[in-house]
């Protein structure tokens, strides 16, 4: 462990117990760590690593079955596992102040920001109304959100998702605490929303001396923000120290693993691709329009402007993009959940776009879509096998003939045959991801759709999946429509790369050309804005 | 204020529901046996077939169904509600003298069943699957099991004859004649068994939703970030939690308007008061088609209203409302 001069917290042999019936005995078991005042110490971990909980347990906000069952934590001379809960009403907020990770549900729907934010100065100081008003103003002007006054009478729903974190952050500075702690405070931001950010902390972090306590699973971030880091596995604390030193020198073989499964950003060497097109797009638009009365006052959203693509066989074309570029409204019209208003689908000389419903669910036994969340993709009261089986029957095949295929398909991604007997929430994440797979491989489809399918697995499982991905793609001669806003992961395996804004495709050619080369300045913008940029782009491409 | 054009553009689509249910009802009535001038005639102690004939002219009954539809509806239009053959009154009149009763009781009943809803709804939330809960949910359970029939009978037989606190039925005391704050405390000595009764069942209901709303906000991340800034659990579930909790209940308020307005038609025959519930029952009785018309045109205005406020509250307690609308 290395010195740490001037701890302002230190956290000795903490452990924390999970109630009974939980799938290991205690969250944490004995961490110790410190982080000097004027320092960004980052905890990295996969989910299940304990560093979430042990930030609810330096602010004693654990969920009433878990409890801290030893060691201490240290603040200002003070052990807060043992603070009395007005003591700790003291600390909170005051000498240590939280961010989380989403922006959109941490803050009270019905109150505005201003008010959530006075909050702070109403409880922890005697400030009258007009002094809280001015200190609130100046609070949002420090983290540049657009116009503060407006912000201030806002509502969480009325503002983004990056102003909304902006908020929070303005609202856990409020009081000057000694100790900030984020929780996963950009995990749920587009990425050059990310980059501000994170550079917004950074920058009010130096400006104002607050030690930052700042917990990710993102290496880039990492990379990107810290002076020093902890990584954790299984509650324990397996490595810690200089940035520089985990980063590029990790001993223990956990940090080796997690550092060599997070993608890097630079293309693996270019297969040849078939000349034989099986998708092609053309001009494929789809508008919504909301609200209004009889015409009037209608809100018309452009959610794809005539998209035109080329998917050869058995290559993979990844759409790339942010929250709100349309690419998941593309993907759906691609597989036909949702209408697209104008343009062509050709897939195999049959034009999907002028499809009725009727011949919709015939054909889809040619392309089927892997959806992003493995928790809520899979009908939770059926057995895995049964949702894997369902739709080959539903194509005309023998019940007894499909459950045997369904059990082929279970080896085939990599699952127990014999888990086709439990319920999805007897798997991991992961493993629901492979679920979700092999109910989309079930019908033999030539064209998979893959919507953010690894966007919420953690990276070595990602790292896992994507590679199960390329090996299927070869062996079943699959052809990919690969969604993703993550560039890194796009990267690994996508052969051809389209960059969507705001429903227009601005860029799209070969994964290597686009991210060695890239053309548009949103593409040039979301590559700059990748944490850990240079950490990425050092490094060579995993070979899959 | 796009929040009133929006409510005031649901008041407009509930119109043809009204003009639906007034013609349902009209058609349901020519089904039972017998009309007005039947029940008029045995009122009367008999008569015969001229005097008969001589009456159904007089009231517009011998004219075709379609026809009798036709002028109640075009009436209507011009906002007249008839005449109450068995009453001798415009029916008009006859709601009116029977309408604040009613009004009293729900308004009471309502206000009784979402306070103490509310009230035990969190208490229950914060002790839950503690003895404070168990305690609760249980007599939750009892009020909403029992009917509401029974649980006015036994008032009665408790405290107004075994203890005598309180009268046993009507609206007020006919035999003193009182004005003024005396006459309003004799009213609520009148309703306040009444109120209870009715109030119970709901009052089970707004309990449960209370509390399992509570339990689902204070799970949400916005709590934890209350309790982050150092707020103590007073403040976290008066300042936070208790608004967001409160949305499913108000919706409920709306829904259950006119489950009310039905339920009362029992209470009202308990405790005999002189309500629209009773004028409802009584005008099945004798057939007389104008009064219940005019009761269900009423009625449904009542919920409608109650609907309009429900949704102007709504809008007002959250603010997302207006962004979706």
């Amino acid at each position: 462990m290395s010195a740490v001069d001037n701890p302002i917290l230190t956290i000795d042999g903490l452990s924390v117990k999970l109630p009974k019936g939980a799938d290991r005995s205690h969250a944490l078991n004995g961490v110790s760590m410190a982080i000097s005042a004027d320092e960004i110490v980052c905890v990295v971990g996969e989910s299940g690593s304990g560093k979430s909980v042990m930030a609810n347990a330096i602010m004693r906000l654990l969920p009433g079955e878990v409890a801290i069952d030893g060691g201490r934590v240290l603040f200002e001379g003070k052990d807060l596992a043992s603070a009395s809960n007005t003591e700790m009403r003291k600390v909170r907020g005051a000498g240590i102040a939280m961010i989380f990770q989403e922006p959109m549900t941490a803050l009270n729907p019905l109150r505005t920001i201003g008010d959530q934010i006075g909050e702070m100065f109403e409880i922890h100081t005697e400030l009258s109304k007009t002094e809280i008003k001015a200190r609130v103003l100046g609070l949002l002007q420090d983290v540049h959100i657009p116009d503060p006054v407006q912000a201030a009478r806002a509502y969480p729903h009325e503002l983004s998702g990056g102003q909304r974190q902006r908020a929070m952050i303005a609202m856990a500075l409020a009081l000057d605490p000694r100790l900030l702690i984020a929780d996963e405070p950009t995990t749920a931001l587009d990425v050059t929303t990310q980059a501000q950010i994170l550079k917004l902390i950074k920058e009010l972090q130096s400006r104002r001396n607050t030690a930052v306590l700042f917990i990710t699973h993102d290496f880039g971030v990492v990379a990107e923000i810290a002076d020093r880091v902890v990584v954790m596995q299984h509650g324990n604390v397996v490595e810690q120290g200089a940035v520089k030193d985990v980063l590029t020198n990790p001993q223990h073989p956990y940090t080796q693993q997690l550092i060599a499964a997070v993608p890097p950003l630079t293309a693996p060497p270019p297969r040849a691709l078939s000349d034989d097109i099986i998708l092609t797009l053309d001009n494929v638009s789809k508008t919504y329009r909301n609200g209004g009365f009889l015409g009037r006052g209608v809100r018309v959203t452009h959610a794809v402007k005539s998209v035109s693509l080329k998917l050869p066989r058995g290559a993979t074309l990844g759409i790339v993009g942010e929250s709100g570029s349309g690419k998941s409204t593309l993907a759906r019209c691609i597989i036909r959940l949702i209408d697209p208003d104008g343009g062509a689908i050709v897939l195999e000389g049959k034009d999907w776009a002028k499809l009725t419903r009727d011949e919709v669910r015939r054909e889809t036994k040619h392309i089927q879509m892997v959806f992003q969340d493995p928790f809520a993709s899979l009908n939770p009261r059926r057995k895995a096998g049964d949702l894997v089986a369902q739709g080959p029957i539903v194509h005309g095949t023998p019940r007894a003939q499909a459950v045997a295929q369904a059990k082929e398909l279970f080896r085939l991604v990599g699952l127990d045959p014999s888990a086709i007997d439990r319920f999805p929430h007897e798997f991991s994440g992961g493993q629901r991801q492979r679920i979700g797979l092999a109910r989309a491989l079930a019908l033999k489809p030539d064209v998979l759709v893959a919507d953010e399918a690894v966007s919420a697995l953690d990276v070595s499982v990602q790292a896992q999946v994507l590679k199960m991905l390329h090996e299927l793609r070869e062996r079943l001669g699959l052809s990919i429509v690969f969604i993703t806003h993550d560039l890194r992961v796009a990267a690994q395996i996508c052969d051809l790369v389209a960059v969507m804004k705001d429903g227009e495709v601005v860029e799209h050619g070969l994964a290597g050309e686009v991210f060695g080369n890239p053309q548009h300045a949103y593409t040039q913008a979301l590559l700059a804005s990748i944490p850990g940029g240079d950490f990425a782009r050092s490094r060579k491409p995993v070979t899959v | 204020m796009r929040i009133l054009s929006l409510a005031g553009r649901r008041l407009a689509a509930s119109i043809p529901t009204l003009f639906l249910i007034l013609i349902g009802v009209f058609l349901l009535l020519q089904f039972a046996p017998g009309d007005t001038v039947d029940a008029m005639m045995a009122q009367m102690g008999g008569g015969d077939a001229a005097t008969a004939r001589e009456l159904r002219k007089f009231y517009g009954l011998d004219l075709s169904i379609p026809m009798q539809l036709g002028n109640y509806l075009w009436r209507l239009i011009r906002l007249d509600l008839g005449f109450s053959s068995i009453y001798g009154k415009p029916v008009a009149t006859v709601i009116l003298e029977r309408l604040p009763p009613t009004i009293l009781l729900m308004t009471a009943s309502l206000s009784f069943a979402f306070f103490f809803g509310l009230l035990l709804g969190v208490i229950a939330a914060r002790g839950v699957n503690k003895w404070p809960d168990t305690l609760i949910s249980t007599l939750g359970l009892v009020f909403y099991a029992t009917p509401s029939f029974w649980f006015g009978l036994m008032a009665i037989v408790v405290f107004s004859i075994y203890l005598q606190w309180l009268p046993a039925g009507g609206f007020e005391d006919i035999g003193a004649v009182q004005t003024g704050f005396g006459r309003t405390i004799d009213i609520a000595l009148h309703l306040i068994l009444p109120t209870l009764t009715l109030g119970l069942i709901f009052l089970a209901i707004y309990l449960r939703i209370m509390r399992a709303s509570m339990l689902e906000v204070l799970n949400l991340d916005f709590v934890r970030t209350a309790r982050a800034k150092g707020l103590d659990e007073t403040r976290v579930v008066v300042k936070h939690v208790l608004r967001n909790a409160l949305l499913p209940m108000v919706t409920l308020i709306g829904l259950q308007a006119g489950t009310m307005l039905g339920g009362s038609v029992v209470v009202e025959s308990v405790f005999s008061l002189p309500g629209l519930g009773r004028l409802a029952y009584e005008s099945v009785v004798q057939r007389d088609l104008n009064t219940l018309l005019g009761i269900v045109f009423v009625s449904a205005l009542l919920v409608i209203l109650v609907n309009f406020l429900v949704d102007l509250l709504y809008a007002r307690l959250d603010p997302r409302i207006q962004a979706e609308a």
